[in-house]
């Protein structure tokens, strides 16, 4: 890491880590904030998700509906391993993770050749027939009606069993992914895909692998969202299919676009300002908060096409 | 008890796959109508649907306007709000990406569904059928009167689109702006208003859809989404921007289903299509019909 | 040249936006808040895709709310109920769930609306040792009960209904059965013990159709259901579907298969909907939807017709089980913070020592091993009769 640009997204994450870590000291004294940690959680949760996402689609100019089929894959897996097997989520998860990798793989190979709507169309598709097994093989998942009693997390003998307690810990992840991404966008391999972004026949032209390429971060993504699974699985400690429909991979779409996919940090600020929005934010506006809701993502998209994060890049 | 033959089973399955599919094929072509002139995919065409067969019963039934007038009446408010749409959301952001302006639509979708929750309520809607109720028997099978409406309706949208396109200025105009904007520009054809003649033109589409629906299917305000995914599945299966295709495509995707159901597994029937559409996909990635030439040529 | 037109834009879109929340904000002000009010957390899913569920909850346990505050409170406590709206969404339910538990500090959650969320934060509440009583059918959000401490539910399980189902059955000689159900908890879980329970009777299920919760068109199950010599069908979904079944079971032209549906149907709304077709579905109900057929000497009659009344005209819509859930959970609670106080385990404990608590579904008696309280005789097997329910025989 020796470019300008490296080192200042180096320095974003310093400060981000130090806010992250006073956070909780802020808004626990705030009796109105208490819950904030809470909903940080899963901020922390999706922003995992996003950042893959935001790297699919900020770096390498490709879409991805499906993202949430690789979120419930991760899930899933972490979740029936140790609920139903006895696992300790410490061995379960690596297995989720590497599986939804592999599946990542075979997917990505003839989905990413598709352009445009039609990659758009297969990663959706992709999606909502995982949705399908997902309620469908009811002796694995529990179906529509769940899976329950699923264990948490424990480090050694110190149970995470606070809200608290998970955030340092979802957050730990957060930051362990952005370090990697941040090295992913700044190295050779970076510079690659921002180059099929631009154009991807000027690119192949030059000898850059591109498909390789393009594969290799679509399998990074969705392992990026299979952690985010397993971290959601053992905070909720119940998994239902409709966590991982078609819609939350819409849902995780809006909130790299309305961040900004320029960047790992627009994914970042989407997430937060979503997830806050739709979990208290609009809770103000009782009924009518999916409309406040659809006017502000509308309002964004408009006047900030290039997301939230162009403001911070005119300051 | 009376059982039934296993070809009339056949043949219900048909019957139902082809109700279904003419739906998904109209949806799918309010899809292409955008997408050709902008090359946007209108996620908020499933809610045209939806406000088509809601604004129907509010008329037709609420009302108690006679058929026909109700007809035209929904219809021209959902062209209205369809042109709306274009004017406050997608005119304003036009030079924006397309993944944008994939978002907006989602945008206007949630809108539109929120705003319907409010005027409607939760409860779904019934709307009584064009014609006899009552079932009749083909072949062993049972047919609704109301599914014949719908395949007349479906054959006469695309005769007249056709028609549109093939016979009138306005309909070449359109084709023409779609194949090069800049071109058609020069040539004296107002662009800007192709687009939003495109989404008028597709919301009246919908709405139809919707309006011929729901006397079978009821209708609610979160209707929109599942048949808009359809629709889109039909009109990527066909090939983005081809006409034909997606009608064959939607009659496909709904026969898969409705077979699928019945033969194999009901639950996994929504999965069968779409493991049919990402097979067809990897072997041709523009679609069953859209050949690369097709597209380039954005022909009818 | 189009900045002029542009900015008119931005001014009509902000000038919407401003209007809209200070209508909004305005319209929802809080009222001011009286002394040491009682609080009761509660979670519906007033909109979404389970939104048929929510809504009549929070209009009844509004309804209830105002009710008591203005005769004056819990022994002269205010009522203060603080209703979220989960969507039918898993994360969210947990969100607000954590909020009314730390932030709101209740002494008592209400709800959630349907069985995943419900399942969904029954651990957040062991943990925080908050009583919830849930108004979902599933029968795993109350066992094994000793993971459930904390965890009550009025809805009746599904084991009962399908009991109800398969004795009338039984009593009409019928040994075949097709069952359809839609791929949500709710159906998930009645095809579950449908399928557990028919031996006991003597019934073999010939046919297992599953379809989802917004499919349009029920035919190619039926005509599936037609082909297996079946001689009875249950359907059991919730929302638009189940008005679908009646519909394209009508068309087919089954009318010799009689057709049961699940307590969900248990919306006056239903038969309206399916208008003539309807005519002869038969379904278990509890006695909140029948009031006006129970008999004056009933238990119940007393309870079900004040509250059908009430609410029928303050909402001017007819009342649904659901609605019934709703009167159910906060009654049991507020009769427990006028015993006990707002003191959670205090909570806790008097709710598993009632008995004999007469509500819209039933008399519950609940126990150290039995957090719901219903039985399967709290169930009344109904028939549409000339558009509206009627005891069937």
């Amino acid at each position: 890491m020796t470019t300008t640009a490296g080192k200042k997204d180096i320095r974003v994450l310093i400060w981000l880590v130090a806010g992250i870590a006073i956070f909780p000291a802020l808004v626990l004294n705030v009796p109105s904030f208490r819950h904030y940690v809470d909903i940080m959680v899963f901020v922390g949760i999706f922003s995992l998700v996003n950042i893959g996402l935001s790297l699919v689609m900020g770096y390498t100019g490709q879409v991805s509906l499906g993202q949430a089929a690789f979120f419930g894959l991760g899930a899933y897996v972490s979740g029936i391993l140790t609920a139903k097997f006895g696992w300790s989520p410490w061995a379960a998860i690596p297995v989720g993770v590497v599986l939804t990798g592999m599946v990542a793989f075979v997917v990505g190979v003839p989905s990413l050749k598709l352009k445009g709507h039609y990659l758009a169309m297969a990663t959706l598709g992709f999606g909502v027939i995982l949705y399908v097994v997902f309620n469908e093989e009811v002796a694995l998942t529990g179906g529509p009606s769940g899976l329950a009693d699923i264990p948490g997390i424990a480090i050694g003998p110190w149970e995470i069993d606070t809200s608290l307690k998970y955030y340092y810990l979802v957050w730990a992840f957060v930051f362990a992914v952005l370090l990697f991404s941040i090295n992913v966008i700044h190295s050779r391999v970076g510079r690659a895909l921002r180059s099929i972004h631009g154009s991807e026949i000027a690119a192949n032209a030059m000898g850059v692998p591109t498909s390789s390429y393009k594969t290799r971060i679509f399998v990074i993504s969705a392992v990026y969202a299979s952690l985010a699974g397993a971290l959601y699985t053992h905070y909720m400690t119940f998994l239902s299919p409709s966590s991982f429909d078609l819609f939350w991979s819409i849902k995780f779409l809006m909130m790299v676009v309305v961040g900004g996919m320029s960047s790992i940090w627009g994914a970042l600020l989407g997430t937060c300002l979503l997830t806050y929005l739709s979990n208290e934010w609009l809770h103000m506006f009782h009924d009518f908060d999916v409309l406040i809701y659809g006017l502000v993502l509308l309002l964004i998209i408009m006047f900030l096409p290039k997301g939230l994060v162009s403001l911070a890049r005119k300051g | 008890m009376e059982g039934i033959s296993f070809s009339s089973q056949l043949i219900q399955y048909a019957i139902t796959g082809v109700t279904v599919g003419s739906i998904y094929a109209l949806v799918a072509i309010g899809f292409n109508i955008i997408y050709n002139v902008t090359e946007i995919i209108n996620f908020a065409q499933g809610e045209f649907v939806m406000l088509g067969g809601l604004f129907m019963v509010f008329f037709a039934t609420v009302m108690q306007i006679p058929l026909l007038l109700a007809f035209f009446l929904t219809l021209t408010v959902v062209i209205a709000i369809g042109v709306m749409m274009e004017r406050f959301a997608i005119f304003p952001a036009k030079n924006a990406s397309v993944l944008t302006m994939i978002i907006i639509t989602i945008a206007c979708s949630i809108l539109l569904k929120g705003a319907a929750m409010y005027g409607w309520g939760k409860d779904p809607f019934m709307l009584a059928p064009f014609s006899d109720r009552k079932a009749f028997v083909f072949v062993g099978a049972a047919v609704f009167p109301q599914s014949l409406w719908i395949l007349g309706t479906t054959l006469i949208v695309v005769f007249l689109l056709t028609f549109f396109y093939k016979r009138t200025r306005f309909g070449r105009a359109m084709i023409a702006s779609s194949d090069n904007p800049d071109a058609a520009q020069l040539m004296g054809i107002d662009v800007k208003t192709m687009v939003m003649v495109s989404f008028g033109l597709s919301a009246a589409v919908g709405a139809v859809a919707g309006i011929v629906i729901t006397p079978i299917s009821l209708m609610e305000y979160d209707r929109g989404a599942l048949l808009g995914l359809k629709g889109f599945g039909a009109a990527v299966l066909g090939g983005l921007g081809h006409f034909y295709g997606a009608v064959l495509a939607g009659f496909m995707v709904g026969l898969m289903e409705s077979f699928c159901a019945g033969l194999i597994s009901s639950g996994y029937k929504d999965a069968a299509a779409l493991v049919v559409l990402l097979l067809v996909l990897f072997l041709r990635p523009s679609g069953l019909f859209g050949s690369k030439e097709v597209m380039k040529m954005k022909e009818f | 040249m189009n900045k002029r037109k542009n900015s008119l834009v931005i001014a009509l879109w902000v000038g919407i936006f401003v209007f809209l929340s200070a209508a909004l904000t305005f319209s929802y002000a809080k009222k001011a808040e009286a002394k040491e009010p009682y609080k009761v957390g509660a979670i519906f899913s007033v909109t979404g895709r389970a939104s048929f569920l929510g809504e009549p909850e929070k209009k009844t346990a509004e309804m209830i709310a105002e009710r008591i505050n203005a005769a004056g409170g819990i022994n002269d406590h205010p009522l203060e109920l603080i209703v979220y709206d989960d969507e039918g969404d898993a994360t969210k339910c947990n969100v607000a769930m954590k909020k009314l538990i730390n932030q709101d500090k209740v002494a008592v959650v209400i709800g959630p609306s349907t069985s995943g969320t419900s399942l969904a934060i029954v651990s957040v509440a062991e943990r925080a040792k908050i009583p919830m009583i849930s108004c979902a059918a599933s029968k795993n959000i109350v066992m094994p009960v000793e993971k459930r401490h904390w965890v009550f539910k009025v809805a009746g399980s599904d084991i009962h209904v399908s009991q109800r189902i398969f004795a009338h059955m039984k009593s009409k000689g019928i040994t075949k059965v097709a069952i359809m159900t839609g791929t949500t908890g709710f159906g998930a879980s009645g095809r579950e013990e449908l399928l557990a329970f028919a031996s006991q009777f003597g019934i073999s299920i010939v046919a297992d159709e599953r379809y989802g919760p917004k499919d349009s068109d029920l035919t190619a199950q039926l005509t599936k259901i037609r082909g297996t010599g079946a001689q009875a069908i249950v359907n059991w979904s919730i929302g638009p579907t189940q008005v679908l079944a009646v519909k394209n079971w009508r068309a087919l032209g089954m009318n010799n298969l009689p057709l049961y549906q699940s307590h969900g149907f248990g919306s006056h709304k239903n038969i309206e909907l399916c208008g003539k077709d309807a005519e002869g579905v038969l379904c278990p109900l509890a006695r909140v939807n029948i009031g006006r057929l129970l008999p004056d000497s009933h238990v119940q009659k007393e309870v079900v017709m004040k509250y059908t009344d009430a609410y029928e005209k303050k909402y001017k819509e007819p009342i649904s089980s659901f609605g019934g859930h709703a009167w159910d959970s906060i009654n049991v609670a507020v009769k427990a913070l006028e015993t006990v106080g707002p003191d959670r385990a205090k909570i806790r404990d008097f709710i598993e020592q009632l008995t004999g608590f007469v509500g819209q579904h039933g008399v519950f008696n609940f126990s150290a091993t039995d957090h719901n309280g219903l039985s399967k005789d709290d169930l009344e097997m109904v028939v549409v009769k000339n558009g509206d329910w009627a005891l069937a025989d």
